[in-house]
């Protein structure tokens, strides 16, 4: 068990610079997840702490040793990769074994590690076969065994899960999760896919080309994202986002647009008094937006024309026009709506969004 | 009925039949005439009564002992053990490794490098041998059946490597890196994991420069002019072509034995090339 340190790190390919200055303390025991758009730059990152990818510069620290000249078999970590890369002329065991006989452990140590570990994951039955016969699911077990039959300091997990399908990567999602609060192994796990984030990371790291976006807990990022990119990324479906310019009027402030008309709460408008007379994106999340009923301040609330209604059964999903903006409204399964009507939508004023236009810093 | 699935699956299964069956008439033809060929009476070979395609006037083994008696057909034999099998060894160490260092080492000009290499193969011996004799003659190697174990690999390494750097570029770098991350060196990987999952690729490499060394007629031919020194190919005709006299019933005596080692070997190596080794090790 280790912590991981990563100081202005950087990877340049010839073309591409890949990395760019990425500082992260991975505390001891923790799960943190690297998650971004295609190409940010997570895979880099990881392998570069595996040694599978050379530094270009910067220093990468696992326990109280710099690694940055250790070739992968000496920086005691151990990686699952997303097309599992099992041995295909080994058995499950010779796959799960072959780390340990590498490092000369004793055949009886082997043996006891790997049962162990087998019986964990439940593949106790599947040790003496070869990977060709195994399903996708049973392979991807086969290879989270081979890598906690180790014991390393740091688990490194490279979008694991993206080759299963939906329902089997929700299982095993919990698996893992499970499985990490039984090791207590400080573990890197990298995806693309915001919900295995948010699920499964104590903490989590928005990447975006290159660039660390912001380092936060699950829900910390979800509620007070540091850019347009991170509000964005997190949380499904999207946060909407529209242009709208700041006026001063009857002593409050507002944002408005062609069709929009939104007073700005008290937590906001210290902040946002900077802006006046220029134009800011505001952000709403799906789910802060709501029916409203009479009772509802006009401050608060505005029209729109439903676009296409989506029922998912728990809740659903209306596309909408306010004005010139479209934008997604999740709303309570009982709401009666057809395509085309007219809707007022109420909205919770103390979890807007502001974001500056040029920079795209929260406000 | 016509038409109906199984009619259909028929017809289509006669026409299959029929080429496959076209095919290994055209394919069987010259090692049927060559056994039929060595097991005539020299007065049959050279008769024009009769049918040629069956042995009318008897069998005889007669040109199978005097090719053992006569001739030094053993000699050639051997010799051509001796050149084949370190030839197949080194040719095959080196363009592993070259094929290993060209697809996954990601050095600058490898894709250059690589394909270089498969241009050298496409001079033609022909052209080369002219040129090779000087080289032969300079290493002191002229009439010495050592002299193929230098040449016969500049023609396979080549080829050997391209065929490698192909199949090697079909084994996902995630295994080498799984392997690497587990514990194992550079050269463990290698050995423990790499060849082991490329061994489809190393039989056809294999066979290959097996092929090459085996049935070089041109160069034996060349450079050597003792009996003692050649080989089977150039050997079997050098002796058994006197001047304008074939001695047909010995040349295909011969040529049928030295055919059989190629046969066996693809034989027993096709038994061990499980197509689709590599299924499974990663997603399906
Ligand atoms: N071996 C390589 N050579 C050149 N460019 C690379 C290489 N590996 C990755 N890249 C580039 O680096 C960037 C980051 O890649 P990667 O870390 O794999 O992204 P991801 O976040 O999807 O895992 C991408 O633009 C990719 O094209
Ligand atoms: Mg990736």
């Amino acid at each position: 068990m280790a912590q991981v340190l990563m100081k202005d790190l950087n990877k340049k390919y010839d073309e591409v610079h890949a990395v760019k200055d990425v500082n992260l303390h991975v505390r001891d025991k923790e799960f943190i997840v690297l998650v971004g758009p295609s190409g940010c730059g997570k895979s880099t990152t990881l392998r570069m702490v595996a040694g599978l990818e050379e530094i270009t510069a910067g220093e990468i620290t696992i326990g109280d040793r710099v690694v940055n000249d250790l070739p992968p078999k000496d920086r005691d970590i151990a990686m699952v990769f997303q097309n599992y890369a099992l041995y295909p002329h080994m058995t499950v065991y010779d796959n799960m074994a072959f780390g340990l006989k590498m490092r000369k452990f004793p055949k009886a140590e082997i043996a006891k590690r790997v049962g162990d570990a087998a019986e964990i994951l439940g593949i106790q039955e599947l040790l003496r076969r070869k990977p060709r016969q195994l399903s996708g699911g049973q392979r991807q077990r086969v290879a989270v065994g081979r890598a906690i039959v180790r014991h390393p300091q740091v688990f490194l997990f490279d979008e694991p899960l993206s080759n299963l399908d939906a329902k089997l990567r929700v299982q095993m999602r919990v698996e893992l999760k499970r499985l990490h609060d039984r090791l207590e192994t400080t573990a890197i796990y990298v995806t693309h896919d915001q919900v295995e984030a948010m699920t499964l990371g104590d903490r989590v790291v928005v990447m975006k080309d290159g660039w660390i976006q912001q380092v936060g807990e699950p829900l910390e990022l979800y509620s007070k994202p540091a850019n347009r990119f991170v509000a964005g990324f997190i949380g499904s479906p999207a946060m909407n986002f529209m242009d709208v310019a700041v006026t001063d009027a009857g002593g409050a402030l507002w944002v408005e647009s062609n069709g929009l008309r939104v007073k700005v709460p008290p937590v906001h408008a210290g902040r946002l008094g900077a802006y006046r007379g220029q134009h800011v994106t505001l952000g709403i999340r799906p789910e802060d937006l709501r029916v409203a009923t009479g009772a509802d301040s006009g401050d608060y609330a505005f029209d729109t024309v439903v676009d296409v209604v989506e029922p998912l059964g728990s809740e659903i999903l209306l596309d909408l026009k306010a004005g010139d903006h479209a934008l997604v409204a999740r709303v309570e399964p009982t709401v009666r709506v057809k395509e085309h009507e007219q809707l007022r939508l109420a909205l919770q004023p103390e979890r807007l969004h502001f974001f500056d236009l040029k920079t795209e810093l929260s406000i | 009925m016509i038409g109906s699935p199984r009619a259909r699956r028929t017809a289509t299964l006669l026409v299959c039949y029929g080429i496959v069956g076209a095919f290994m008439v055209f394919f069987l033809f010259p090692p049927y005439w060559m056994a039929l060929t060595s097991l005539k009476t020299n007065q049959e070979i050279e008769s024009l009564e009769g049918i040629p395609l069956i042995i009318q006037q008897g069998a005889t083994l007669k040109h199978y002992r005097d090719l053992f008696t006569k001739t030094d057909f053993l000699v050639y034999l051997k010799n051509s053990v001796l050149v084949t099998v370190p030839t197949v060894l080194v040719s095959m160490v080196i363009s592993v490794m070259a094929a290993y260092a060209l697809s996954r080492l990601g050095f600058l000009g490898a894709g250059v490098i690589g394909t270089g290499v498969f241009l050298v193969y496409l001079v033609p011996d022909s052209l080369l041998f002219i040129p090779l004799f000087k080289v032969i003659g300079g290493l002191g190697l002229l009439n010495s059946k050592w002299s193929l174990l230098v040449v016969y690999p500049t023609a396979i390494v080549p080829f050997c490597t391209w065929l490698l750097i192909g199949y090697f570029a079909s084994i996902p770098r995630e295994l080498d890196e799984a392997a690497l991350v587990d514990g194992a060196n550079h050269f463990q990987m290698l050995v423990r994991i790499f060849l082991p999952v490329a061994v489809p690729g190393l039989i056809a490499a294999t066979i290959f420069a097996f092929t090459v060394s085996w049935s070089g007629f041109l160069y034996p031919l060349a450079f050597i002019y003792s009996s003692s020194e050649q080989v089977l190919t150039a050997g079997t005709v050098t002796s058994l072509i006197k001047g304008d006299v074939y001695h047909w019933g010995g040349l295909m005596a011969g040529a049928l034995l030295a055919s059989l080692p190629p046969v066996l070997l693809y034989a027993f190596l096709m038994d061990y090339y499980i197509s689709g080794l590599t299924a499974g090790s990663t997603k399906a």
